[in-house]
């Protein structure tokens, strides 16, 4: 059966990660390189880049990260940030991702998504929604999370993979930060929704967190977090064994 | 030198540093004098595999792949690449393969749960069918990644490998000196640069 998927997940700014990293042995801790092929090691199934530069030269070095990366790591890699146009795609498709992620390309471009996957397949589209709660139902917030659209989130995602999407993560602002817990009752929603893998993102605090999210909804295909792998507060080869203990299969 | 053959679809940047990482002396190429040279051939691709079976053909590499093969050169179909190297297949109508292994190319859809998403993407175990040189590095338990929507059918004594998805999907197959994975061991971390490394060192001799 299909292994449930850990991912961390790296901001990259300026060719450097951001958000503090703390790691014992690791020299370069913000070499978005020598972090990937920590993770690698440990046993992340996938790692997740978001280009969070602006300027123009910050994407050259994002692109020129991206190959390095590619070059030494051998497991799949998404990369997210920035994506605006089909050649946004072929750009960094060019450098070794796997998967694409689109966010507020895929708002304010409603053919983004069904053009990227006409060209390079539903596979290779990931719709990345950060959803927040709003007058009693979920909505979909635009520019990092700093833009409430208006939207409906559940039947937004929807629409994106009838569209094409071929992967949602589910990005819950209410959640995020707060280490309390993924948001299950806004996964249960989408899941319900849609028929191609979902991944949690925001509010993963311990490694219990993972284990009832699993438990809760066997429909939710990884976690996703940041911080809490960063500094080491959760082990990626403990959390899976944890799971494994817990009757979830992982790759070990 | 272990050629990757580049007729067009798909990228090939992943799969060219993987081999490289296991040592390889690696060329990827669409020229058919340097395929001819190659000790290994690598056949990738993705997409849909009528478009694939019409690129191959129109750069006359169908050919070049089926005399190589025939003159015992290891070859090693990934993917869409291992689809290729069946008679047959029936995604979006009838098309032909290089029929250098037996067997159809169906959607996992006919054999699946109708509860199970598709494509079957994500790491998944390799039960191995029948021991291969290719795996000799692999353990029980090692997974493999896959993205597919179609597999291999009827492939028979040739399946030397499957993977679990509801029913057991090809995961790989091999005759005398061709073989092919429908995972991309150039995304499954140290248990596929194990399955290329093992590949390059092959002599190509059935087992």
């Amino acid at each position: 059966m299909i292994t449930k998927r850990i991912i961390p997940c790296l901001d990259v700014k300026d060719g450097r990660v951001v958000k503090g990293v703390n790691f014992l042995g690791l020299a370069d801790v913000s070499s978005p390189v020598k972090l990937a092929e920590y993770y690698s090691r440990c046993g992340a199934d996938e790692l997740v880049f978001y280009d969070i530069t602006a300027s123009a030269e910050g994407r050259a070095l994002f692109t020129d990260i991206l190959r390095q990366v590619a070059e030494r790591v051998f497991i799949p890699l998404t990369v997210g940030g920035g994506i605006n146009t089909v050649s946004d795609f072929d750009r960094v498709l060019k450098c070794g991702a796997d998967k694409v992620s689109v966010n507020s390309g895929a708002i304010r471009d409603p053919d983004l998504i069904p053009a990227a996957a006409q060209r390079y397949g539903s596979q290779c589209v990931v719709i990345s929604a950060d959803v927040k709660r709003v007058d009693g139902e979920f909505r979909v917030f635009a520019k990092g999370g700093r833009e409430d659209t208006g939207m409906e989130a559940v039947s937004w995602i929807a629409r994106c993979v009838e569209n094409g999407a071929g992967e949602v993560v589910l990005n819950s602002i209410d959640t995020d930060g707060v280490k309390g817990g993924f948001d299950l009752e806004m996964l249960d929603a989408v899941c319900r929704a849609v028929n191609v893998p979902v991944i949690a993102s925001g509010g993963a605090g311990c490694i219990q967190d993972f284990v009832t999210l699993f438990k809760a909804l066997p429909k939710v295909d990884a976690g996703l977090a940041a911080s809490i792998f960063h500094f080491g507060e959760v082990q990626i080869s403990d959390l899976k064994r944890t799971l494994r203990d817990n009757d979830i299969t992982v790759r070990l | 030198m272990i050629a990757i053959i580049d007729y067009g679809v798909g990228n090939l940047f992943s799969l060219s540093h993987s081999l490289m990482a296991v040592g390889a002396d690696v060329e990827v190429t669409g020229d058919a004098e340097t395929i001819r040279r190659a000790d290994h051939v690598v056949l990738p691709g993705v997409g849909a595999f009528g478009d694939a079976a019409d690129k191959l053909r129109e750069n006359g590499l169908d050919a070049v792949v089926k005399a190589m093969a025939a003159a015992g050169t290891p070859v090693m179909g990934i993917c869409l690449g291992m689809q290729l190297l069946l008679d047959v297949s029936y995604e979006f109508g009838t098309h032909a393969g290089l029929g250098l292994i037996p067997g159809e190319v169906r959607p996992i859809a006919e054999v699946i749960p109708a509860n199970l998403k598709i494509p079957h993407i994500g790491w998944n175990r390799l039960d191995i069918a029948r021991p291969h040189p290719i795996f000799k590095s692999v353990k029980a338990g090692d997974c493999v990644y896959f993205v597919h929507s179609y597999s291999g059918a009827r492939c028979d004594a040739s399946v030397i490998a499957t993977a679990e998805y509801g029913a057991p999907l090809t995961a790989a197959v091999a005759k005398g000196n061709v073989c092919g994975c429908q995972f991309h061991p150039e995304k499954s971390g140290d248990v596929g640069l194990g399955i290329l490394k093992a590949f390059c060192e092959w002599d190509g001799a059935a087992t």
